[in-house]
């Protein structure tokens, strides 16, 4: 790792430090939980908060922009849970779908379909629960994703989310949507993971929604989708948290043989966001799909990062990520491909668009290959630009008022992700959300 | 194609030691002792007969360098450095002081001779194409043994010396531009450059002048122990048009050796940079042992309107290679450009690209980068291209393709893209693959070797940025690349 030797420690850090001698002795888990707590506690005294020395966080500077680390929330009865969630808004109202709700980190059963789930052969649990039984091997990661830092300050602080278990061969009948919700009224911190066992055989369409907030919180989640062979697993994680909430999520996804995994992510709110995928392939002849739809605008901040491991032969990855940067926003694309030797046959293809609508817009892109074995194709592209004025002419000549113009030719930029999606349910609420978005602009 | 028949025939004819330049000359030459510190710069300062203001710059750097880290940051990996045990200064006994070639030891001249390198004028004049002629200041070790056509090139203007004599003869020019584009804190083997580099060759085209013949270097490391730490400055004024080849061989040994330079070109108003560089300084052996760590920081400064600079290199040798030839596109409408072909193999690592830095207005920049991984080597193509938030309608396409022969070698991509101006475009593409067997069995088919259907297409691989290399170097370059993949496939 590139850790440069510890400066000072900032507030924020002093902060953590005191947050977790507080809350230590009532974090949930048997003996060998608390000693990955510990463990990764000892780390982050090390290290610190990421910061811009260290090179996966070169554009995002954590350490600089968390200023003061909020408490973490009290637990609250449904009721008051409940409102905060239909204060945040329903993006998947007219979806039929099953509900997970976690508020402020805290998994809430009494507004979730638990039951409705089991019978469909879906085992539902609250994570404060599975920690006490389970241990420690909830809090595993794959190798590329061992050393980093914001999973790390998830483990140390992690007191509740879910744990899915999709029994072998199930074929879920509707999307099982897992709401995040941050309260509005109070600035809090979360550290909520979720746990996504697919069995053998199983399928299944995740969409998770990140929303609410206000200034100054800071929601740090961790979803670990770990697929069997041949199974299924669409998750689509819409964030679109407010204003001046930092938000790092992060997904696992761990993939046995002949597995498909189709992870999207849609980043339109938060003043500052780092979203980083690791997928790591276990098993021969899998598939990994990844889409990203950045979409930023203000003083925003938003990151894209992702590890693709190609660690046995005979995988194949996409990756397609859409960004479009407007105002003084900074959007940051961070792609890595990595084939291990000997993983021959591989077939990796990243691509990463930008466009820039204004003057002083940002955007940096890193897209890597680390190839270690000869017989593969892997290949990335990478593009930054702004709007072409000759389609805007083109369609100015036709009739079309200017912003109109403007508009179409974002869409048409973003269509190109969207229609890869390819699940009906999520391409109409993505459109939604964008088309939203653009609108308000004036 | 004919200049593939004649690859192909090259490689046929080639012995089996692969490295043909890892003779050792002896000759007597004159050291500082061992080691680093005040006392030897101030020994190399007075060897070089230097104003009063170069020392105070050198213990300055040497100072700062003190307070440094090495950069850890590179795909290389390699036993610490100890910076005490090299020789900073070593010169063949007989080359102090400028001289005219008669007076050049004979032992030196036949060096350069077997290298490849006529030093006599009248060979070149002799040669057929009077057009094609080029001036070689040739340096060995530490010092600029001799500069040839420098009087030919006093009648257009074209100031072409070794870096020491620049130091005596034009100190207003060197004072002006030395570290103006590299700054003597840029990096920590910058630095130790800036403290100790014992010559180098420096070159002032005047305003409007295009540099009537090719101007050229060859750096030769002789000495067991030494470090080669030198330092070219190049300066092309307002019109002005330069071109400039590079080369570099050391004979085979078992140590590694240090070779730390820095490049600094400057381009005024419509002036025009070519530098080229074959690198193909001593890979080590196979198992990896000895050649030599060429750490090198090389940038150019398009500092006026309408100017360009263009860096082509073809990186052959080396056991490691750290460099990133770099443009600053500072003035409006200025272009960079950077072509490359890494070819790695045996247990050589490379890591190397460029940085494109547009600043100005109507800046554009083009990068070509071909990686080719033979053996248990490592290949890196490292760059970045930014674009100021005034650098508007900056333009940059960058192309990096990495070809990997054999299974137990790496190449990696690892660009950085960063964009500060919307009306900034910016295009990157990258591939990697391995030969395909359908185009092995098509050149098979054919009745060529395996080794010369490799040779083959690798060539086409290479195309792009052989065609941007001067004939002369072409021609070597398209040789290099097949000794150094000889015995890749089997």
């Amino acid at each position: 790792m590139n850790m440069e030797p510890r400066g000072m420690e900032s507030h924020a850090e002093t902060e953590i430090a005191e947050l977790f001698d507080k809350l230590r002795q009532d974090l949930p888990g048997a003996a060998e939980v608390a000693r990955s707590r510990e463990a990764a506690f000892a780390a982050f005294r090390q290290n610190g908060l990421p910061h811009r020395r260290v090179e996966d966080w070169k554009y995002s500077d954590l350490r600089n922009r968390l200023k003061s680390v909020p408490a973490f929330a009290a637990p609250r009865d449904d009721a008051a849970a409940g409102a905060i969630v239909a204060a945040a808004g329903d993006v998947y109202a007219a979806v039929d779908r099953y509900r997970l709700v976690l508020v402020d980190g805290r998994f809430h059963a009494g507004l979730s379909d638990v039951a409705a789930l089991a019978s469909e052969g879906v085992v539902v649990r609250p994570l404060a629960e599975a920690l006490a039984e389970d241990g420690a091997d909830l809090f595993e990661v794959p190798e590329i994703a061992a050393d980093n830092a914001a999973i790390g300050l998830n483990a140390i602080f992690c007191g509740d989310g879910l744990v899915l278990t999709i029994a072998d061969n199930t074929r879920l009948s509707k999307p099982v949507e897992i709401v995040h919700a941050l309260s509005a009224d109070a600035a809090v911190s979360t550290a909520e993971r979720v746990v996504v066992k697919a069995g053998a055989g199983s399928e299944v369409t995740l969409l998770e929604t990140f929303v609410g907030g206000t200034e100054g919180s800071f929601a740090n989640s961790v979803s670990d989708f770990r697929v069997a062979t041949g199974a299924k697993l669409v998750a689509a994680r819409l964030q679109t948290e407010a204003a001046g909430t930092t938000h790092v999520g992060t997904a696992l996804v761990t993939q046995d043989a002949d597995s498909a995994v189709k992870l999207i992510g849609a980043g339109i709110g938060a003043g500052f966001a780092r979203h980083q995928s690791f997928v790591r392939f276990n098993g021969e002849n899998s598939r990994a799909d990844l889409l990203g739809i950045t979409m930023v605008r203000g003083g925003q901040h938003v990151d894209q990062t992702l590890v693709v491991d190609h660690a046995v032969p005979h995988c194949d990855s996409r990756e397609l990520f859409k960004t479009v940067v407007d105002d003084d926003a900074k959007g940051i694309f961070q792609g890595k491909i990595i084939v291990r030797p000997h993983a021959q046959k591989t077939d990796g293809q990243m691509m990463t668009q930008s466009l820039l609508l204004s003057e002083h817009a940002d955007m940096a892109l890193k897209p890597e290959l680390e190839i270690f074995a000869d017989d593969v194709q892997c290949a990335h592209g990478a593009t930054s630009g702004q709007i072409d004025e000759d389609l805007l002419f083109y369609l100015r000549a036709r009739g079309i008022p200017e912003a109109e113009a403007r508009t179409l030719l974002v869409l048409a930029f973003l269509s190109e992700a969207v229609e890869e999606i390819g699940d009906e349910v999520v391409v109409e609420a993505f459109e939604e959300r964008i088309r939203s978005w653009l609108s308000a602009k004036e | 194609m004919p200049a593939v028949q004649e690859t192909i025939d090259r490689v046929r004819s080639i012995d089996v030691d692969q490295y043909k330049y890892g003779f050792f000359t002896d000759i007597e030459s004159d050291k500082a002792p061992k080691g680093l510190n005040e006392d030897i710069i101030r020994f190399i300062s007075a060897k070089k007969e230097e104003p009063e203001w170069m020392l105070e710059w050198r213990l300055d750097a040497y100072r700062r360098w003190l307070t440094m880290t090495e950069p850890t940051w590179a795909r290389v990996e390699y036993p610490p450095i100890d910076f005490n045990d090299i020789y900073y200064y070593s010169a063949p006994k007989t080359a102090a002081g400028p001289k005219s070639l008669d007076e050049v030891d004979p032992e030196l001249l036949a060096t350069y001779e077997k290298l490849g390198i006529p030093l006599r004028e009248q060979e070149i004049l002799a040669g057929v194409e009077p057009k094609n002629r080029v001036a070689v200041d040739a340096v060995f070790d530490s010092v600029s043994v001799v500069t040839t056509f420098k009087e030919e090139l006093k009648k257009a203007g074209v100031i072409f010396c070794s870096i020491s004599e620049a130091m005596r003869e034009h100190p207003e020019l060197v004072r002006k531009y030395l570290g103006t584009v590299v700054p003597v804190t840029d990096n920590f083997y910058a630095t130790l450059n800036s403290a100790v580099f014992t010559d180098g060759s420096f070159v002032y085209v005047p305003e409007g002048v295009r540099c009537p013949m090719e101007l050229s270097t060859y750096f030769r490391i002789n000495e067991q122990n030494t470090g080669q730490f030198e330092r070219t400055l190049i300066i092309a004024d307002k019109g002005a048009y330069v071109s400039y080849l590079e080369g570099c061989t050391a004979p085979q040994r078992d140590e590694n050796q240090l070779h730390a330079a820095v490049v600094e070109l400057i381009a005024l108003d419509d002036a025009e940079i070519k530098y080229s560089t074959v690198q193909n300084w001593y890979p080590g052996d196979s198992e990896g042992k000895g050649g030599i760590y060429n750490f090198v920081t090389k940038r150019g400064d398009c500092r006026g309107k309408n100017s360009k600079i263009s860096w082509t290199q073809v990186e052959t040798g080396s056991a490691i290679t750290w460099k990133y030839p770099s443009c600053i596109l500072r003035g409006d409408n200025s272009r960079g450009e950077f072509y490359s072909i890494a070819v790695s193999n045996g247990c050589q690592q490379i890591d190397s690209g460029t940085k494109m830095m547009h600043l100005g207005k109507n800046t554009s920049s083009r990068i070509i980068s071909k990686g080719i991984s033979a053996g248990r080597s490592q290949n890196t193509y490292r760059g970045l291209v930014s674009a100021h938030r005034k650098a508007s309608n900056a333009r940059n396409f960058t192309q990096c393709d990495s070809l990997l022969i054999g299974q137990d070698c790496g190449a990696h991509t690892v660009p950085y893209i960063e964009s500060k101006n919307a009306t900034a475009v910016f295009e990157h593409e990258a591939t990697t693959s391995k030969i395909s067997d359908d185009q092995m069995f098509y050149c098979q088919q054919r009745g060529l070797s395996g080794e010369e259907a490799v040779a083959l297409i690798v060539n086409g691989f290479v195309k792009d940025v052989i065609q941007q290399l001067p004939m002369e170097f072409a021609v070597e370059a398209q040789k290099l690349i097949s000794i150094s993949l000889e015995g890749s496939v089997g």
